[in-house]
């Protein structure tokens, strides 16, 4: 019996219907990414790489295609499902950051805890994992916009691991990054894919690339190699 | 236990727009204050006004003639001025008749009126003057001060008219005008000052001259012709049983008398309060309008200026029916804060204005007075809400990926 990959594109197509015609973002595309690959997805401007990031992070759903995340069709899935879907087994990192204003650095990791909990975390897991990536207590407490953007990055990372997530997707991540910063970013990536993580990871950077097991390179929506 | 993070999340985003969110909640304070302080007033102006009619609760009013109802309303009480005419009374027989039917309901007296001429210390004026029976003076009439008149020279005065005359024991009144030839004049002495009665259906004493029977009828004549008979019920329950019986005997072939009923006229006058009441609160409802409008604006503000934090919480897996509770919070918390000063400041304001307006806050602190403040407060939260929904589905309802887009 062969194993359920974590995430299986089967002939799958996104158009966006416009007034001046139908956009093709993406083209029959068929992917098969396994348990604990780490994946980097390269493309130039509009080859549709965010696109397929929005489809296999549950933020979107195909036209037309199968897709599969963890076995599961999400073109079949409601909103809900969906947004459980990306609660539970997907941790996203942004190229901004995207920590939420009003929230502690500290209350950004653990957001996520609470909303699939339903209580606080009282196991210690959030300080835990911000210890594990660079933040410290004192640093813990500030809001997003009192840190820098290493830092920020830092605690994007948290969060993104605070529900253990079987995928975790990165779009541009070193992208806001100076090269140094963007370094030890990757090094706590590259640490998380030999504890057995699936890593997808959007990038136009070709060093960043390099650092991943395999490189699907997509252009007008067609993958150029699988 | 810790606050529901989607409540602190409302909480937090109300404190970094304080000024804003202060502003929005003004609105409903306003609202509130505005709706509970007319509503608190109309609701004292009622009970003032029912607390002084329901003394007079209890009488019913024969007129002579048919009306066209027997239970109008009007306010067709005695004192006005009016000048009888030969068939405007009710005669020695039909009293007689009135007295049999209603006797054993409380009590029945006649009453004669006129309104006339007097001079008191050289200043002519118009005054009403009643005449009674002797031993219905002693029921009905309570002295302030001094006797009730036992001659025909003398008479009682009320505690208004002799307040207004400057009338004291032993004060001259001329009654009749002294240049019309043919008015008989005559020259009384007050013997008694009337304790103050209040408004009245049967009898306006307050500000009248009352003399006997047979000083009346000895200036104007008709002994026997009254000008209307009052029934003072013993159990205000038995006003429609008195009525029909006084009807039955009386109006059987024609109307020969109208009976008014005081409790329909107490009806009609805090029904007309009552309206007055909510044409006003219904202005002051406009300015929860303006309130709403203003919420409306805030949370509108707040779900554009957030869209790219809406995009952040649906993508890392926030459901819209979360989305929607933190704006719904929003405006509920808002709300929430309005209702709160709004009714601390109802109570002061109100206070202050049934104290302006109605002259006594006798009332203030009963519940159908205070009842206007919650009432008011759940209009305030509710428009809130309201006002709320349709940003907070908005937020809610975002494209997670636009959402994310937005700078």
């Amino acid at each position: 019996m062969t194993a359920v990959p974590v995430i299986e594109l089967s002939d799958v197509s996104k158009i966006y219907p416009l007034a001046s015609g139908d956009v093709v973002a993406l083209d029959h595309l068929s992917i098969r990414i396994e348990r604990g690959e780490f994946v980097a997805i390269m493309g130039p401007s509009g080859s549709g790489k965010s696109t397929l990031l929005n489809q296999i992070g549950g933020l979107d759903v195909p036209t037309s295609g199968i897709l599969r995340i963890t076995g599961k069709n999400i073109r079949k899935m409601s909103d809900e499902k969906l947004t459980d879907l990306r609660l539970n087994t997907i941790g996203y990192i942004f190229q901004r950051f995207n920590l939420i204003p009003l929230l502690s650095a500290y209350e950004n990791v653990e957001y996520p805890y609470i909303l699939k909990h339903r209580c606080n975390d009282t196991t210690g897991r959030v300080s835990n994992l911000l210890n594990e990536v660079g933040i410290n207590k004192r640093l813990a407490e500030h809001k997003p916009e009192e840190l820098s953007g290493g830092q920020q990055q830092r605690v994007a990372v948290a969060r993104a691991l605070v529900n253990d997530p079987a995928i975790l997707i990165c779009d541009e991540p070193t992208g806001n990054l100076d090269t140094k910063t963007g370094g030890q970013i990757m090094d706590m990536l590259k640490d998380l894919h030999r504890q057995e993580r699936t890593i997808i990871i959007v990038t136009h950077d070709p060093l960043i690339g390099e650092r991943a097991e395999r490189i699907i390179r997509i252009r007008d929506g067609k993958v150029e190699n699988a | 236990m810790k606050m529901d993070i989607i409540l602190q999340l409302s909480l937090r985003s109300i404190r970094l727009h304080f000024l804003r969110s202060v502003l929005a909640a003004l609105g409903i304070v306003i609202g509130v204050v505005a709706i509970s302080s007319m509503g608190m007033m109309g609701a004292n102006m009622t009970m003032s006004v029912t607390e002084e009619l329901s003394s007079m609760a209890n009488v019913l009013v024969v007129n002579p003639g048919g009306g066209s109802s027997s239970n109008s309303g009007g306010m067709m009480g005695p004192g006005g001025g009016s000048s009888s005419s030969d068939d405007d009374y009710i005669d020695k027989d039909q009293f007689d008749d009135i007295e049999r039917a209603v006797g054993k309901y409380g009590i029945v007296y006649p009453l004669y009126q006129e309104s006339d001429t007097i001079k008191i210390r050289d200043e002519k004026r118009r005054a009403t003057i009643y005449g009674m029976r002797d031993e219905d003076m002693a029921t009905i009439l309570t002295v302030d001060n001094g006797t009730l008149p036992q001659t025909s020279s003398s008479v009682v005065v009320g505690p208004t008219f002799a307040e207004n005359n400057d009338l004291t024991i032993g004060s001259r009144i001329t009654i009749g005008d002294e240049n019309d030839e043919e008015a008989v004049i005559q020259k009384v002495r007050v013997v008694g000052i009337l304790e103050e009665k209040g408004m009245s259906m049967d009898l306006n004493s307050d500000n009248a001259i009352i003399m006997t029977e047979k000083a009346f009828t000895s200036l104007y004549g008709g002994e026997g012709d009254y000008t209307q008979v009052n029934v003072i019920l013993d159990d205000i329950d038995d006003a429609d049983t008195a009525t029909a019986a006084i009807e039955k005997q009386l109006n059987r072939k024609e109307d020969e008398v109208t009976v008014q009923d005081s409790s329909s006229m107490m009806e009609s006058i805090t029904s007309t309060v009552s309206m007055m009441t909510t044409f006003v609160m219904a202005i002051a409802g406009i300015s929860l309008l303006v309130a709403a409008t203003s919420i409306f604006n805030v949370m509108m503000m707040s779900v554009t200026e957030r869209v790219r934090e809406i995009g952040i919480l649906r993508s890392i897996g926030t459901q819209k029916g979360e989305v929607l509770r933190m704006f719904i919070y929003e405006a509920v918390i808002l709300g929430l804060v309005g209702a709160v000063i709004g009714a601390i400041m109802s109570l002061l304001l109100g206070w202050l204005v049934v104290l302006v307006m109605i002259g006594t806050t006798e009332y203030f602190f009963t519940f159908q007075s205070l009842i206007y403040v919650p009432v008011s407060m759940a209009i305030g939260i509710a428009i809130c809400v309201f006002s709320g929904v349709y940003p907070a589905w908005r937020a809610a309802n975002l494209d997670p990926i636009d959402a994310l887009r937005a700078e």
